[in-house]
């Protein structure tokens, strides 16, 4: 018997960004848009500071709906919208605090309705996950 | 008003001639940036590594400006996890396109097959700002 239940609040978990995790984030997915490491950059182009990368936000979303499933690889599928972004100034611990939801459960899988804030505003819109049992 | 230009490119489509063997120093590099313990498996949001590039060029090719690209949303499916050693080769198609207020938003799909399988898919929502 599943241990969801439709209508369970999920305790939320708070992750930190910083500038240091944004490069590292760079290097492992191959994505150097100057936006997300480059102070004078990002500001050049219009943006209040350097800003995490969307995916880097999705990551993480990715990383708390894996650790109520128990492992990563039982994610199926998982959507996000991109509506604010993580702004990241030098030298700051950014937090971004997930909360879920389940909406759904079958005798194969669970789907949440994931939350996602940093300072008080949703940085991710529409964020479901559905992971096999 | 919708670009006449940008309805055309709906349908195109972009098979990348080159696979990409994913190794399990890319699976864990890509965790460790995310904060997620050291997997054999690859972390859910794995795939854009691949196919980000895909769409990068495919809208490249299309005529759109990528330097005003955002990023609007993002849908993965998988029918199992990324493992070390798949040969995956991304085909991606503009499924579709069209324009508000001026800037124009893009979804491309890409589908990632290791062989005859399809391991997964992505759909990525791409808005150029006018």
């Amino acid at each position: 018997m599943s241990a969801f239940e439709v209508g369970q609040e999920i305790a939320p978990k708070s992750y930190p960004v910083t500038r240091e995790l944004l490069v590292g984030y760079a290097n492992a997915s191959g994505d150097q848009n100057p936006i997300h490491q480059n102070e004078e950059f990002a500001k050049s182009v219009g943006l209040p500071d350097v800003i995490a990368h969307g995916m880097f936000t999705m990551a993480l979303a990715g990383r708390y709906a894996s650790e109520i499933a128990g492992n990563s690889g039982a994610i199926r599928e998982f959507s996000a919208r991109f509506t604010k972004p993580v702004v990241v100034p030098a030298g700051a611990t950014v937090e971004v605090i997930f909360s879920a939801k389940v909406s759904e459960v079958t005798a194969e899988s669970v789907k949440l309705d994931i939350t996602a804030t940093c300072n008080g505003e949703k940085v991710l819109g529409m964020t479901k996950a559905l992971f096999n049992l | 008003m919708l670009n006449p230009g940008l309805t055309e490119i709906v349908g195109r489509t972009f098979v990348g001639a080159e696979s990409t063997t994913v190794s399990q120093e890319s699976i864990t590099n890509f965790a460790l940036a995310i904060g997620e313990p050291e997997t054999n498996v690859a972390p859910p949001t794995f795939a854009i590594t691949i196919t980000l590039d895909k769409s990068q060029e495919l809208l490249q090719n299309s005529g759109l400006d990528w330097t005003r690209v955002v990023h609007g949303d993002q849908k993965f499916t998988s029918t199992r996890p990324i493992v070390a050693g798949d040969t995956l080769v991304c085909s991606s198609t503009i499924e579709s396109a069209r324009s508000v207020a001026g800037n124009e938003i893009v979804t491309v799909r890409s589908d990632l097959h290791n062989g005859e399988e399809l391991v997964a898919s992505s759909w990525s929502t791409l808005v150029v700002r006018a």
